[in-house]
């Protein structure tokens, strides 16, 4: 037999479908198996589709089973408007404020997409600094606790300002970008 | 209107370990807190991030960078572009409020709302990981000072798609590997690097067949290693396959010399005489010519970057560019082999 589609080569691949009753054989050389689209029925699977599936999956994680299913779908981002049903259609955010919203379900979704959770790699400077300035301001506000307990107000004052200044320092900075 | 010479540059320097691997490139998705993703906003909020950057990134001023706004060029001209991987295909397809810096020696590319705000590439010839990220991580600094980008300490960067968050780096090289295609190995070293957690894909081929025996290597995890982790497992990975495909040539050549020498000085005759050729018939020869000047099988003085040289310039696009009429397939055919002959037969 030759070959259906090139009519050269002997045909060494045969292929039978039946869809809805109806059946259809096709005689195939190798060459030509290998190319036709009918063999790799996943041809249409796209990126987004492959990973629609990873997010639709039901995740049974047990650190955080603070939303069922159906809880978790009804799920809208107050920034963007973006439920957690149409995240798992497109494969998209829209916006950054989605990873908040979504956060618990996030952690079992990345753990299937990385194998990890948390970010290692490089954090912005102003993101440093920041959190930095949020350090310092809870050790003073700390401090500023002990002594209102100390009823050492005068020193409690102080700290305060103190505290002022840097966040007032901080929003300064903001105001420049 | 485009520059002229946004053609060919840096892919026809010399690079490390040019005789397997032609380019590395790194890019960075980054995305800004006070805008919506592209994929969730209008034309209105778009333009509006366009602006608000275009302001901003003139301050970049190590190197000189172009602006270019999609909608303002030609689809000949985007195409060009993609052609030399400094902007993606959908920044083609739908150029309406994408927009693209791009700096004087054609190497790196900003290219704003794409999938993210913004995504930042650097590419260099040859195998050259280290100097790319220290450039990409300043130029990523500097912007950072004037933008307020969108990052999370727990997720690291955060992106429109959850497969780039965290470092939202990705890393890639292309590489030329004939004598693992030629000798049947590549399913089995290709099949390996991707259980390692690395995604391989053929380059101008469809799905995982490539043309030219060029592939691409890239990472695909991005959270939870830093970006050096990232750069040194696709390294150590591909300092491997370099080793295979160069051991492969070797016992190619030790066990078939007369057919593989036959075989390149023929390819060398039909792109020295052929008055047409399409683009894969091309790519099959120019590729078969690589093989030849990187093994020593052919005496003839030629250009040493010759494969990198034509590997763009053969593109539709980049044949269409600069045409003074209307071109049909034939006379692209006719246009791409009177190219390649005039490379060949330079003196």
């Amino acid at each position: 037999m030759i070959c259906e589609r090139c009519g050269k080569k002997e045909a060494s691949v045969h292929l039978t479908r039946i869809i809805n009753g109806e059946k259809e054989e096709i005689h195939l050389c190798e060459e030509c198996a290998r190319k036709s689209s009918k063999f790799n029925p996943d041809d249409n699977l796209s990126f987004q589709s492959l990973l629609s599936g990873i997010l639709n999956q039901n995740f049974s994680d047990k650190n955080s089973p603070t939303l069922n299913n159906s809880q978790s779908k009804n799920l809208v981002c107050k920034n963007c408007g973006l439920s957690y049903r149409e995240f798992t259609e497109k494969g998209f955010f829209g916006c950054q404020k989605c990873y908040q919203t979504f956060a618990d379900k996030l952690s079992p979704l990345l753990k299937r997409i990385h194998g990890n959770i948390q970010h290692t790699g490089k954090q912005p400077e102003s993101f440093l600094q920041k959190s930095e300035i949020e350090s310092e301001i809870t050790k003073l506000k700390e401090e500023m606790q002990k002594a209102v307990e100390q009823e050492n107000f005068e020193h409690a004052a102080e700290i305060r300002d103190k505290i002022h200044a840097v966040k007032e320092d901080m929003e300064a900075d903001n105001d420049e970008k | 209107m485009m520059k002229n010479n946004v053609i060919n540059d840096w892919q026809i320097k010399n690079g490390k370990e040019k005789d397997v691997v032609l380019s590395s490139r790194i890019r960075l998705a980054r995305n800004l807190k006070e805008y919506k993703f592209p994929n969730r906003s209008n034309f209105q909020e778009k333009n509006k991030l366009i602006n608000n950057l275009k302001d901003k990134l003139c301050f970049l001023t190590d190197q000189s960078y172009d602006f270019y706004l999609m909608n303002n060029l030609s689809v000949v001209e985007r195409n060009v572009l993609h052609e030399e991987y400094l902007i993606s295909n959908n920044h083609v397809q739908n150029p309406e409020a994408k927009a693209l810096f791009l700096n004087n020696k054609n190497n790196i590319s900003i290219m704003i709302n794409e999938e993210d705000h913004l995504r930042i590439q650097i590419l260099k010839p040859g195998f050259e990981f280290n100097n790319i990220w220290d450039e990409i991580n300043h130029l990523d600094d500097q912007l950072e000072e004037k933008l307020e980008y969108a990052f999370s300490k727990k997720w690291g960067y955060l992106t429109s798609c959850p497969t780039n968050v965290g470092t939202a780096l990705r890393a890639s090289v292309m590489c030329h590997l004939p004598a693992l295609v030629l000798s049947g190995r590549i399913d089995n070293i290709l099949g390996a690097v991707g259980k390692l957690g690395l995604t391989v894909r053929g380059v101008s081929g469809e799905g995982s067949n490539s043309v030219a025996e060029l592939f691409q290597i890239s990472n695909q995890i991005t959270l939870g290693f830093t970006e050096v982790e990232i750069m040194e497992k696709l390294e150590s990975v591909i300092k491997q396959i370099i080793t295979e495909e160069r051991k492969s040539r070797k016992y190619l050549l030790r066990n078939n010399f007369l057919n593989l020498k036959d075989n390149v000085l023929r390819s060398l005759g039909v792109l020295k005489y052929a008055y047409s050729l399409d683009e894969s018939e091309a790519l099959k020869y120019l590729s078969i010519i690589k093989f030849g000047q990187d093994t020593n099988l052919i005496e003839e003085k030629l250009d040493h970057n010759l494969f990198s040289k034509l590997l763009f310039r053969i593109k539709k696009a980049h044949l269409l560019y600069n045409s003074e009429k209307e071109l049909e397939s034939k006379d692209l055919n006719i246009k791409r082999a009177k190219i390649i002959r005039n490379e060949l037969n330079r003196e």
